[in-house]
């Protein structure tokens, strides 16, 4: 996988604590990997070797498979997502509306490419595959608010708004 | 814990409240919550129906959630019902809206005809049931049944139209047997996309040899552009834990998963509160309803991978590995879930069971056509009017449901095709327009039913560029394991990515076929099999637009940038110059007040010149 730029892992004791104490929930248990990943993302946001590595020791799982399991999974980021997580959607109903072309701006706009965080740590940019909003089509999701029905020209003044 | 003859006291007093069967002074308000909803901004107009009706001592009005009422494009959507009186249906709702809904209609009695659904609106001025327009008068809602009309955090309003009765009917009543006949006799085929006999599955499974058995459900709905399971996880969570149960019952297992995208956060937190109410009532768990049948229920969330909606990719997930597909057979009905015989269904086919055990299989039968029995949900989208989720009897055509459900498309485009199944199907245009909806006529015209995606596309779509698009999902979603798929798949979207730049020759077609063909018979599962469909589907239906890339070098829908040319329309320019000096690379000349033309080896396709120009005098060809 190409390297984007990192940045450094800077975890903090109350994080590792909580993840210890998921893996503990979760040990022993069949299939733990995947669901102890999830949480170990909702703490840190991503999952850093450091945090794979974790995890692979917590619940006795061979580093590699874990590293397997959080590259082959799209959910699962190695990178740092930016404060401000935008979607830009990609599903079909999206696509023949033009979301293509929403994206293009966003990146115009940020200068960075999708799956890539700007140095400030504010934004990042995904191209996600239907959240399920077809009805509002082109959509447009920044953390939790949606932008539905979005228009080029719209890009810039909702960016303006983080 | 409770008893069946509590369940029955529970069913009689929330079916009598929902209907307001003896009730002439209670107003029922509900607000459209499913993720469409709230994405349009239902969350502030419940909160303000709440606080408005109580500010104003409205004791007679019950406010309540529900799901997904199924036309999206009115989002938020807030329907009222009176006994005596037919349901009224506002739209395009906000908390200001809200606010003089409760004083005019809520309060004194006035509906606010302006914010009501016009179609709802008689020519005598009176209010329609929604239920009789256009969009619902085709639609027959089995699987949706209870989607828009209950709160699905409350199991008391499921049980309130006979939820849990079927599970009853079958600890109580039904051998095991019994069951699976039941179900193989209503034709029920799976509706996540292949159409398996939902029967069959369920027959192979209980007659499985094995000390322990699963019963699992395919809720990674990873289509893009289809959210029928989303929509019916949001609005009737428990008539998927019910089937699963009954599923359980009939094929021996004791334990159960639901593999659920965790993109649907609404979906998972609305079945976690469905599972917990269920325990609490004893209709999951050990010794079900005083029974000896014992079944438990989980959840596994999907992390994000196409391929896991495969079956066998599915099961390796839950067990916590990576989500690449096993050889078949062994069939997970003999060897799944950690080897053990498992049973493995999508949403809707859930959805489904209990209606047939409770109404029978000679009911559902009598639904659809000879070969496929009962409903299909669709998920509506793209270039149509009517957005949104419908559920339609098989047998019913395109044409009804894109002009009569749909309402036709938008600006008064044309229709050129619609799209089903998604990454797995193909496009029908319009030319066969008239095919009835059914699983065998789909696959006769080369697409497939899939999991119920209908994105309806107009003249401005390309279709070499919706091939790549789909192509484009497939290379990114293939999990590598073998080499037809990861490096078939790829190269296949190489020779459409040279066709869409203007580089294609007429032998790229040919060799777009044959490697299709080739992916389809050897890759390991169904997503390599069927990722080949999109390209050959576009590819027999709308030849024409292949070869007019690769011969003429022209995108007739004016989609491929690479072949697009902007030119100036003579007779409409004025020469004023502004497009030219607007041009970033001086590409476009003239002299003032004689048309100007744009040279197009130096142009860069921006279009600046276009949306400068005041007078139209710019085309795209």
């Amino acid at each position: 996988m190409e390297q984007k730029k990192v940045l450094p892992f800077n975890g903090t004791q109350e994080q590792a604590e909580k993840l210890a104490k998921v893996i503990a929930e979760h040990k022993g248990q069949p299939g733990a990997a995947i669901p102890v990943l999830h949480e170990a993302q909702d703490i840190y946001g991503y999952l850093p070797i450091e945090v794979q590595t974790m995890v692979a020791e917590g619940l006795d799982i061979p580093l590699s498979e874990i590293y397997g399991i959080a590259t082959f999974y799209a959910r699962f980021t190695l990178n740092p997502k930016g404060k401000y997580q935008i979607s830009v959607c990609l599903g079909t109903a999206c696509y023949v509306k033009g979301s293509n072309l929403i994206l293009e701006k966003v990146k115009e706009v940020l200068g960075i490419d999708v799956g890539e965080c700007t140095p400030d740590g504010k934004f990042s940019i995904d191209a996600t595959r239907c959240i399920g909003a077809c009805g509002l089509a082109p959509v447009m999701t920044i953390n939790d608010d949606v932008y539905g029905r979005m228009t080029v020209d719209e890009v810039e003044d909702v960016l303006k708004k983080y | 814990m409770k008893s069946f003859a509590e369940i029955e006291n529970i069913r009689k007093e929330n079916n009598s409240r929902l209907t307001l069967e003896n009730d002439n002074s209670t107003i029922r308000v509900v607000v459209g919550m499913a993720t469409c909803g709230i994405a349009a901004g239902a969350g502030p107009v419940l909160d303000a129906l709440k606080s408005e009706t109580s500010k104003r001592n409205l004791s007679n009005v019950v406010v309540s959630q529900t799901g997904c009422i199924g036309a999206c494009r009115l989002e938020p959507i807030v329907e009222v019902y009176e006994k005596g009186k037919e349901k009224v249906t506002y739209i395009h709702m906000t908390p200001e809206k809200a606010l003089k809904v409760v004083e005019e209609h809520l309060e004194k009695g006035n509906v606010v005809k302006d914010y009501v659904l016009p179609e709802t609106i008689k020519e005598d001025g009176t209010v329609q049931d929604m239920a009789k327009t256009a969009f619902f008068k085709k639609q027959f809602r089995i699987a949706l049944r209870n989607c828009g009309i209950i709160d699905p955090e409350n199991i008391d309003e499921y049980i309130a139209f006979d939820g849990y009765k079927a599970l009853e009917k079958v600890l109580t009543s039904m051998s095991r047997e019994e069951v699976v006949e039941t179900v193989k006799a209503s034709g029920l085929r799976g509706r996540g996309g292949a159409g398996f006999s939902t029967g069959m599955k369920w027959m192979f499974t209980a007659n499985a040899e094995g000390d322990k058995k699963y019963v699992c459900c395919n809720a990674d709905e990873g289509d893009p552009g289809a959210f029928m399971d989303r929509s019916v996880l949001e609005g009737d969570p428990h008539s998927v834990i019910e089937a699963m149960a009954i599923a359980a019952y009939a094929v021996g297992a004791d334990e159960g998963y639901i593999y659920i995208r965790a993109e649907y956060p609404i979906a998972v937190q609305r079945l976690k509160i469905a599972i917990n109410q269920a325990k609490e009532y004893g209709l999951l768990g050990k010794n079900i309803m005083g029974t000896d049948f014992s079944f438990d229920l989980d959840l596994r969330l999907g992390a994000g991978a196409f391929v896991c909606g495969e079956e066998t990719a599915l099961l390796n997930s839950i067990e916590g590995k990576r989500g690449e597909p096993r050889p078949r057979p062994p069939f997970p009905a003999v060897k799944g879930l950690w080897q053990k015989p498992t049973l493995l269904n999508n949403v809707e086919t859930y959805a489904n069971i209990p209606v047939i055990i409770n109404k029978g299989a000679d009911w559902f039968s009598a639904i659809g056509t000879e070969k496929s029995k009962g409903t299909k949900v669709f998920a509506l989208g793209g270039k149509i009017n009517n957005t949104g989720l419908v559920e339609i009897p098989m047998g019913t055509t395109l044409r009804e449901i894109v002009e009569e459900i749909g309402g036709g498309i938008p600006n008064g485009k044309k229709f050129k095709a619609a799209q089903t199944g998604g990454p797995s199907g193909g496009c029908i245009p319009a030319s066969k327009i008239d095919v009835p909806i059914d699983y065998d006529s789909l696959i006769a015209i080369g697409s497939m039913m899939g999991s119920g995606g209908l994105i309806v596309m107009d003249e401005d779509n390309c279709m070499v560029d919706i091939a790549k698009f789909f192509l484009d999902f497939t290379v990114d979603e293939s999990c590598g394991k073998c080499s037809p798929c990861r490096i078939g798949t790829k190269r296949l979207y190489e020779i459409l990515e040279k066709i869409t730049g203007g580089k294609g020759t007429e032998e790229d077609i040919e060799k777009l076929q044959t490697l299709a063909n080739a992916i389809k018979t050897s890759a390991l599962c169904g997503l390599g099999q069927t990722a080949p469909n999109p390209v050959l589907s576009t590819i027999n239906n709308f030849m024409d637009e292949y070869v007019a890339h690769v011969k003429e070098k022209r995108c007739p829908a004016g989609v491929c940038k690479s072949l697009m040319k902007y030119v100036i329309v003579a007779d409409k320019c004025k020469g004023c110059s502004l497009c030219s000096k607007k041009c970033p690379v001086g590409a476009i000349s003239g002299e003032i007040k004689s048309p100007f033309v744009i040279d197009s080896e130096k142009c860069i396709k921006c279009g600046v010149c276009m949306d400068t120009c005041k007078f139209g005098a710019i085309e795209k060809r």
